[in-house]
């Protein structure tokens, strides 16, 4: 069954907070990985791949660059999650 | 008619008997990069584990480094030059492309009359160098195989991109392979990648120089990279072939002594040995801090450094990977010399 947005968010935070060891309360929708989180290019590829593990989504090289924010993300994956 | 013809006599398994290396004289620290880019050291520290690089000079040639780093290697294993029969030379910085540098550094080694050809296979010349190093042993049309990796990758380097400006050294590895009774060299999981042929290349091609009308306005080429697809081919599609090459040699990750990745950079190096998932005890080969990324040369030189520092030792099983530009790969298990 599909994520929904709230349980995506939290998954995120999860993730962000193993991969890069933000708190998981600090990653909310409006923040952006780079310059809220701390999350620099090459964790954010850590991100994808787990995100991509964990919501059943592919998210190509091209479109990570257009992932700036948890929102964005979160979107992504809720449109793209089979 | 056809006759019957006699195969070569070649030997059963094939090792690494010796390894060797040179490093350029100059250290290049970080703050002499950070004259040419708006960046900073911990920036580069953070995003690649790079403190300094050594940048070779006039007289550090692709061959006089090569010189340095096979004699040493010959002189390791036990043997003279000119029980060498064959020279394999993989670079892409050497921009004479004929005759074949491997000639050159043959001869100058006093290796008498080998077989000697350059390859071309970026990050993974190494493991392509090795295999066919082997191959040749196995087979009969040598008895003892140097394989060189040796690159002044400074003159490829763009000092104001500044997500690569950093990122390489240069430098000389080499390694003797010889016959064997118990198999050194397992099976390599090797192959390429064409599709992501754009991910890591020369910037442009040398025919720019031919071509141009005012050669003031050609930019010189340069190696230029795609770095997040660099970092999650690296980090998961290469840590799926280096679990082959322990499968097919049939080594556990346990049983492993040491692991000699490409050194291109430590964030993939650290995330490798995560996704790998690596026991601690293994010994993990961290030389790019103060090589940086050396291409073909670094897993030679890195190896000799263990080695040198004690921090490995002869008998060792390494499992070794290289991977770049092609996209190309090449992973095995060795035993080291």
């Amino acid at each position: 069954m599909a994520a929904t947005q709230e349980e995506i968010v939290a998954g995120l935070a999860e993730i962000v907070n193993e991969i890069a060891g933000i708190p998981a309360e600090d990653v909310q929708v409006d923040k952006s990985f780079t310059d809220d989180l701390d999350v620099d290019s090459l964790s954010m590829v850590e991100v994808v791949v787990a995100a991509e593990e964990r919501f059943d989504v592919k998210i190509p090289d091209d479109d990570v660059k257009n992932l700036k924010t948890v929102g964005d993300a979160t979107n992504y994956i809720l449109k793209h999650q089979s | 008619m056809t006759s019957k013809i006699k195969p070569a006599k070649g030997h059963p398994y094939a090792r690494i008997l010796g390894v060797g290396g040179y490093r350029p004289t100059r250290v290049v620290p970080n703050e002499e990069i950070l004259k040419h880019i708006d960046s900073s050291d911990e920036w580069i520290r953070s995003r690649s584990g790079i403190a300094t690089r050594h940048w070779a000079g006039p007289e550090e040639t692709v061959a006089a480094m090569s010189v340095e780093a096979g004699g040493k290697a010959i002189a390791d294993a036990g043997i003279t030059p000119d029980q060498i029969g064959a020279v394999i030379v993989s670079t892409v910085s050497h921009f004479k492309q004929t005759p074949a540098i491997a000639t050159e550094i043959a001869h100058r080694l006093g290796t008498g009359k080998p077989a000697a050809f350059d390859i071309s296979a970026g990050c993974a010349g190494f493991g392509y160098g090795l295999t066919l190093a082997k191959g040749l042993i196995v087979e009969g049309s040598a008895e003892y195989v140097l394989v060189l990796g040796v690159e002044r990758l400074s003159d490829l380097t763009d000092l104001t991109d500044r997500a690569t400006a950093f990122l390489f050294g240069d430098g000389a590895g080499a390694v003797v392979v010889g016959p064997a009774k118990e198999p050194g060299i397992g099976p390599t999981v090797w192959g390429s990648e064409g599709d992501k042929s754009n991910t890591i290349m020369q910037t442009e091609s040398w025919e720019v120089f031919k071509d141009a009308q005012d050669r003031n306005e050609v930019r010189y080429p340069a190696i230029t990279q795609e770095g997040q697809a660099v970092f999650r081919w690296a980090v998961y599609e290469m840590a799926k072939v280096a679990q082959q090459a322990l499968d097919q040699a049939g080594v556990q990750a346990e049983d492993l002594d040491v692991f000699i990745p490409h050194q291109a950079n430590m964030r993939i190096i650290d995330s490798m040995i995560k996704t790998l998932k690596l026991p601690e005890h293994v010994t993990v080969a961290r030389d790019v801090e103060s090589t940086g990324n050396t291409s073909a040369a670094s897993i030679p030189l890195a190896m000799e450094r263990l080695l040198a520092t004690g921090q490995a030792k002869s008998g060792d099983t390494a499992l070794v990977i290289g991977f770049g530009a092609g996209l190309v790969y090449a992973a095995t298990v060795v035993t080291l010399p």
